[in-house]
């Protein structure tokens, strides 16, 4: 009886220190689910390289992973989008001081049904075809076919970078299927002819089309150099100038090493 | 050692704080819906929030109208209980009292089994093999429509109405049906006019149960019912149900904003919703009971 209860104190007792004993740091990483694969597989390298530090990285979205930080619950926040106005008020109130660091850029590709035979579409006739003004290929030189068109829902970051960049503040018509993931756009598309919906360039597969926009067709190259239009940059945010071992992974991902990561992930790097 | 009253009396508390737990839950969850979900009213209003048309959370001015979303829940709804409550009472019918007890305790346990699938695999199978299956049939741009719903969910909510339904038919005493076949009624008079009428409160806690496993689905909705925050014209149509909406918002939402808030004010339009439900299930029950026992 007492043998076991010393048995289950000693258990315990290990419990509580095994961070310590098998790792003597940790960062704890939430956010976007875009920049989720960057972060975990830099995550993955950098633990190999320092085995006495433990990452861990989850996703749930960029307002899930900015709300954490502001709480203090976490070292860094993800996020595919800036942090809006009303969290800097809510970090300041809470004496939280986000900081950005950009750490690669994502490009948007419109995609379509690879039986679909447009392949070339003006930023004005996509924003057209989102706000519901066009509804129908042959108005943009395809097939007469209804379009369906397909959008992230609303609170998404890839959302509203789309809308911003694209839309430029119109709203996206009522009847647009509304998915929760680059994953489900990508469903509905190949399953759908008349589909046209968006995806973070790293989404790209040969069951996808994707139409140039303007006349450029998206690639590391065009997003780099600025041709491609709907680009945008990708962020980590830390309370305060990041110090210790913080900073030294965001140096990591940062540094040429990191970038290399970022693009095997299927984003462009920033240099 | 300590006597048996006093054990008796320990077990006796341990067990009130477990039956007591649920209320806990139950009250903390209320608490937590109305606080968060309040705020909203107050900035929106009501009447706006509720029969707003227009959907637009995260646009500038934002705009809080649920009624596609209402529009939404209720038509797949709808729907669910056309393909259900057909299917679901025939069906209670033929396991009460056609089919012999030795296959009755096969095929109720099968029909109960449907309920033990996640939602999630009928949302898969509501995906890839329902709604392609729909586009062809009726010619259209997309199969992720209000009805490729309707009819998943009424499959789910059948184990529910199945079982109930069936638990009420069988529960009508033996006497009232001896007697109708005694006074020369044939099987059918006795079902549909002794049986049947006599077990309705019964049945229609089956069916409002079942739908109660219908208005709170998330994840098929998600996945099958396409997605749009329109108001729906027919069932052909993609739609957008509250629960979904919810699920679908929720992650990216900055805590504390309008949007935040609208969310929470959808889940106590929804909580309201299922809460009358089992008012009147729970009123229908006790209908039927009196019935049967007489008293």
């Amino acid at each position: 009886m007492i043998r076991s209860k010393l048995y289950l104190i000693l258990f315990a007792v290990l419990l509580l220190f095994s961070n310590l004993i098998f790792a003597s740091e940790s960062l704890i990483i939430q956010g976007s689910s875009t920049v989720l694969p960057i972060v975990q597989k830099a995550a993955e390298v950098y633990m190999e390289k320092n085995p006495d530090v433990n990452i861990s990285v989850r996703g749930g979205g960029s307002g899930t992973g900015i709300a954490a930080l502001l709480d203090n619950v976490i070292d860094i926040a993800n996020s595919s989008r800036f942090i809006k106005d009303e969290e800097v008020q809510s970090a300041l109130s809470k004496g939280i001081y986000p900081v950005p660091h950009r750490i690669a850029i994502d490009g948007i590709a419109v995609v379509i049904h690879p039986d679909n035979p447009v392949d070339d579409l003006s930023m004005e006739e996509i924003k057209k075809i989102y706000t519901g003004e066009i509804t129908n290929w042959k108005e943009v030189g395809g097939p007469d076919r209804q379009i369906v068109v397909i959008s992230r829902d609303s609170s998404s970051g890839t959302f509203e970078v789309f809308e911003e960049i694209v839309l430029e503040g119109e709203k996206v018509t009522a009847g647009a299927l509304l998915q929760t993931s680059n994953g489900g756009v990508i469903n509905v598309v190949t399953s759908t002819k008349g589909a046209i919906g968006y995806v973070g360039l790293g989404y790209l597969s040969p069951a996808l089309k994707a139409v140039k926009v303007n006349g450029v067709s998206p690639s590391k190259e065009t997003i780099i150099s600025g041709q491609f239009p709907i680009a945008r940059p990708l962020f980590i945010f830390t309370n305060g100038w990041p110090e210790g071992i913080t900073a030294d992974f965001i140096n990591f991902i940062l540094s040429a090493e990191g970038q290399k990561i970022a693009e095997e992930q299927g984003y462009v790097p920033l240099f | 050692m300590i006597n048996w009253r006093a054990k008796e009396k320990i077990v006796q508390i341990i067990l009130l704080l477990f039956a007591f737990s649920s209320i806990v839950f139950l009250t903390g969850i209320i608490i937590v819906l109305f606080k968060e979900g309040l705020p909203i009213f107050q900035k929106v209003g009501l009447i706006e929030f509720i029969f707003g048309k227009e959907w637009y959370p995260t646009y500038y001015p934002p705009e809080f109208g649920i009624l596609p979303l209402l529009a939404g829940s209720l038509l797949v709804t709808v729907g669910a209980m056309l393909v259900a409550i057909p299917i679901g009472i025939f069906s209670a019918i033929f396991i009460a009292f056609i089919l012999p007890e030795r296959l009755k305790n096969v095929v109720k346990p099968v029909v109960e089994l449907l309920g033990a699938i996640p939602s999630v695999i009928y949302g898969l199978f509501g995906m890839k093999i329902l709604a392609p299956f729909l586009q062809d049939v009726f010619g259209l741009p997309i199969g992720l429509t209000a009805l490729t719903a309707a009819i998943i969910l009424g499959i789910m909510a059948l184990p529910t109405i199945v079982s109930l339904a069936e638990d009420a038919l069988s529960a009508v005493p033996s006497s009232y049906r001896d007697a109708s076949l005694a006074l020369g009624g044939t099987r059918w008079e006795t079902i549909s006019r002794v049986i049947l009428p006599t077990a309705t409160s019964g049945i229609i806690t089956a069916i409002i149960l079942g739908i109660g496993r219908v208005i709170g689905d998330t994840m098929t909705v998600l996945m099958v019912a396409g997605g749009a925050a329109v108001i729906p014209e027919s069932f052909l149509v993609p739609v957008r149900p509250m629960t979904a909406s919810i699920a679908a918002e929720m992650g990216e939402t900055p805590v504390g904003s309008a949007h935040y808030h609208a969310l929470f004010g959808i889940a106590i339009v929804l909580f309201l919703i299922t809460l009358l439900f089992n008012i009147i299930a729970d009123l229908a029950q006790e209908s039927f009971k009196k019935k049967v026992t007489g008293r």
